[in-house]
């Protein structure tokens, strides 16, 4: 069947004097047409039995649509996140019924837990099928229900339309989040008169972003004013907010010391004079330590992660708490708040600055560089330049940050690798830090990088990974061999699962239970992908190796060999408070 | 923190869409709470569905779940109460052998006293109802255990709000502003064949 606009029927019909024209279609053509509206460019997905239709559909649309076939659905929602995260724009994936859908569940919980706004759309058996156990049947709505934003299901395909564009206006509006709309395949396939599509930017029992209240604008304004040390916390929502603007003139104007937790790494320019790091677990020494210092802490677009916080109980118990959040549900859910400023902080900030004064705390800022100092000199002096020994994972970093001046896009998977560059990366730009943050999705990089490439097709897109987590979404070499985006895989390869091992070292003994992990050759399975590869384990040779991988015109994969039981610190060990980090293991 | 757990009735203003108990019940689940009582019902403006639901928890995580069942798209609004702050009923069924009934009481002294009422009586069986709260419904529950009680239902807790002026405006204008939409549902399940043909 061709979908083309200009080959179907056309049919008019008179109501009331108005004469409205209508196309008889397929459901299939309206979920096209619904992402062409959309302006969506790029889907991820994979096709199968239960969304035929649609692809058939998408076959005539293809010049418009550009689809990334995937190699495993799990890769085609990473991709999709990869591309909302550097974008800003909605991340499309296509998916089948069945173990297509399933395979999507991973994904739709990081995109969750991360605000990721992504529609996914499956495939479903025939509606008459439905709860019959039909071949690749699963119940995927009320399998992704606590892990979407909204989700639901079609049967007819007079419902496409409408649905479609609530599932774009929830997935984007107020607190991002993925949204999984289930279509039934004779729903695709049943012919429709259509109308235009009618983008949806209202729903009656969804609040996209509460009312800002100007009393506690005021009231939050006063506690800074009168703040001795005041000290500032951000996460993604300034990212997701496009607030980094705002937030910039809000912390020059008060001087105010800025950290941020790990999904707002990039909001500002890490090398900000007010910057002083990253919270959590393994942060930076002095955002932490500083935590339990300040009398006034104020939280922006985060959610108190118990990564970040910490023991609670111990949780700058001596501050006064200012909260702006988007989302009402996260004010007092973790840390009790004495000022919450509900509202999106691209407006709410703005107000926040017109009240506060201008002002500089270089005391109080001072006591952060004098932390930083001694963080530098016992723990990033000897990582990232080190001159003996085998190569550390702080240099590599490093080593990136001078090549790319700090311009990349740092794609990160999840264990000692993700800290090491979120702690090292240096970056410029917003957006530049993507990361599977809240659920720690081993496997993200990789295709979450893809997705990265065509989300930013201008930027260097480097994919960092373990050896653990290469080898959990590796398949997807395939994705960048058949589609050839430029992304650069660059493997630090410590022949363990670190993390874990870590945590074995020091909290259980040295008994590494299942944490050696043997791989493949990296190089070799790069090649059989037709992708170039390298593999380096000398200092001397690093360098080299690193300016081949940026340089290659194509997609490269680069695999360093680094220590082995390297560990990452700082570190707020389990059960702690933040203040009570430590940056040996000795101090544990 | 609020460690004392207390009763809260919690009272939830949704759309009518199918699935949604389940995005509701789903709520109480992950963290492990049991619903002491579960209701659905409709509300008095047509096309608005409210939900009643029981828990006994502590203040501040009953507080958080009610941000959080709100966040649910098809969620209007949640309130939450303590038992203080509503009017609230429940009803129970209670079936008897008639023989035993009848030999062994005084029924009409027994109704009078337990605020029941004879909802059927057979020659084989009699069925009595009580509605009220649970002390009530549990003392009627005590007394015919001794008369050979064949079959016991209580149904769920519904409540009505003592200040709820404000929400009933606020629902009714929502309707009369933005009507529900007509929701759908699968109307093929016992049409097979014509699945084929559209």
């Amino acid at each position: 069947m061709n979908h083309k606009i200009n080959k179907m029927n056309t049919l008019t019909k008179d109501t009331d004097k108005v004469t409205i024209t209508e196309k008889l279609v397929s459901g299939s053509f309206t979920v096209i047409d619904a992402l062409l509206k959309e302006n969506v460019t790029t889907v991820f997905g994979y096709p199968g039995g239960a969304i035929m239709p649609i692809y058939d559909a998408l076959f005539d649309f293809r010049q418009e649509l550009n689809h990334i076939l995937v190699r495993h659905e799990q890769g085609a929602i990473h991709a999709a996140q990869g591309f909302s995260r550097v974008s800003g724009k909605t991340g499309v994936v296509f998916a089948t019924s069945g173990p297509g859908a399933t395979n999507l569940v991973t994904g739709l919980a990081d995109a969750m837990i991360d605000s990721t706004p992504i529609v996914c759309i499956t495939g479903q058996v025939f509606a008459h099928l439905l709860g019959t156990d039909a071949f690749q049947e699963t119940d995927i709505v009320n399998i992704t229900t606590p892990v979407t934003k909204w989700n639901y299901q079609v049967t007819d395909a007079a419902e496409i339309p409408s649905v479609l564009a609530k599932a774009f206006f929830i997935a984007k509006s107020g607190r991002p989040g993925p949204v999984l709309i289930d279509i039934t395949k004779n729903a695709q396939l049943q012919m429709l008169n259509y109308q235009e599509y009618q983008p949806c930017n209202f729903i009656r029992s969804y609040k996209p972003s509460p009312d800002i209240r100007s009393e506690y604008i005021e009231q939050a304004a006063k506690v800074i004013n009168e703040a001795k040390k005041p000290f500032v916390v951000f996460g993604q929502g300034v990212i997701l907010g496009n607030a980094e603007k705002e937030f910039l003139r809000f912390i020059e104007k008060t001087g105010i010391p800025t950290a941020w937790t790990i999904m707002g790494m990039s909001g500002i320019p890490t090398n900000h004079p007010l910057a002083v790091g990253m919270l959590g677990m393994h942060g930076n020494y002095a955002p932490n330590l500083y935590t339990n210092e300040c009398d006034v802490l104020i939280a922006i677009g985060m959610r108190f992660d118990d990564r970040v916080t910490g023991r609670l109980d111990k949780y700058a118990k001596q501050a006064k708490i200012i909260h702006l959040d988007i989302d009402p549900a996260e004010i007092d859910k973790n840390v009790l708040v004495d000022v919450p400023v509900w509202g999106d902080c691209k407006e709410t900030i703005p107000m926040l600055t017109d009240f506060v004064e201008e002002k500089s705390h270089h005391d109080w800022l001072q006591q952060f560089k004098n932390a930083k100092e001694v963080e530098v000199e016992k723990l990033i002096q000897p990582e990232l330049f080190p001159s003996e020994g085998e190569v550390t994972m702080g240099e590599v970093v490093q080593l990136l940050n001078e090549l790319t001046n700090g311009e990349a896009v740092i794609v990160t998977d999840v264990g000692q690798h993700q800290m090491i560059a979120c702690r090292y990366a240096e970056q410029t730009k917003t957006r530049s830090n993507i990361t599977s943050g809240g659920l720690g999705t081993m496997g993200f990089a990789l295709p979450a990088g893809i997705g990265a490439k065509y989300g930013a097709p201008e930027r260097t897109v480097v994919a960092i990974m373990g050896d653990g987590g290469a080898q959990m979404n590796i398949q997807e070499l395939g994705t960048i061999m058949q589609f050839q985006p430029n992304v650069k895989i660059l493997i630090l390869n410590n022949s363990f699962l670190g993390m874990v091992r870590q945590w074995q070292e020091l909290f259980h003994e040295k008994r590494y239970s299942f944490t050696d992990i043997q791989s493949p050759d990296f190089v070799q399975v790069a090649k059989g992908y037709g992708i170039e590869g390298n593999k380096v384990k000398d200092r001397e040779d690093l360098k080299a190796a690193l300016i081949e991988m940026l340089e290659y015109p194509k997609s490269y994969l680069l695999e360093v060999a680094v220590r082995m039981e390297d560990n990452v610190f700082p570190m707020v060990p389990q059960g702690k408070g933040v203040s009570e980090i430590v940056l040996c293991k000795e101090d544990i | 923190m609020e460690t004392v757990k207390k009763e809260y009735t919690l009272t939830i203003y949704t759309e009518n869409h199918v699935g949604l108990i389940n995005k509701i019940a789903i709520m109480f689940s992950r963290r492990k709470i049991s619903l002491e009582s579960f209701n659905t019902s409709p509300s008095e403006v047509p096309n608005i569905y409210r939900f009643t639901s029981v828990v006994i928890e502590a203040e501040s995580v009953v507080k958080n779940l009610v941000k959080q069942i709100e966040k649910i798209i098809d969620v209007f609004r949640v309130y939450c109460n303590t038992n203080e702050e509503i009017v609230w009923q429940q009803m129970a069924l209670y079936k008897v052998p008639t023989k035993v009934i009848m030999h062994e009481v005084r029924v009409e002294r027994l109704l009078r006293e337990f605020g029941a009422s004879a909802v059927v009586i057979r020659e084989d069986y009699t069925i009595f109802e009580v509605t009220g709260q649970r002390e009530e419904i549990n003392a009627f529950l005590v007394e015919l255990e001794k008369y050979g009680l064949i079959e016991f239902v209580r149904s769920s807790r519904i409540a009505i709000i003592n200040k709820s002026e404000g929400i009933h405006k606020s629902v009714l204008e929502m309707e009369k502003l933005n009507p529900a939409l007509k929701s759908i549902n699968n109307e093929f399940l016992d049409k097979k064949d014509q699945v084929f043909q559209m």
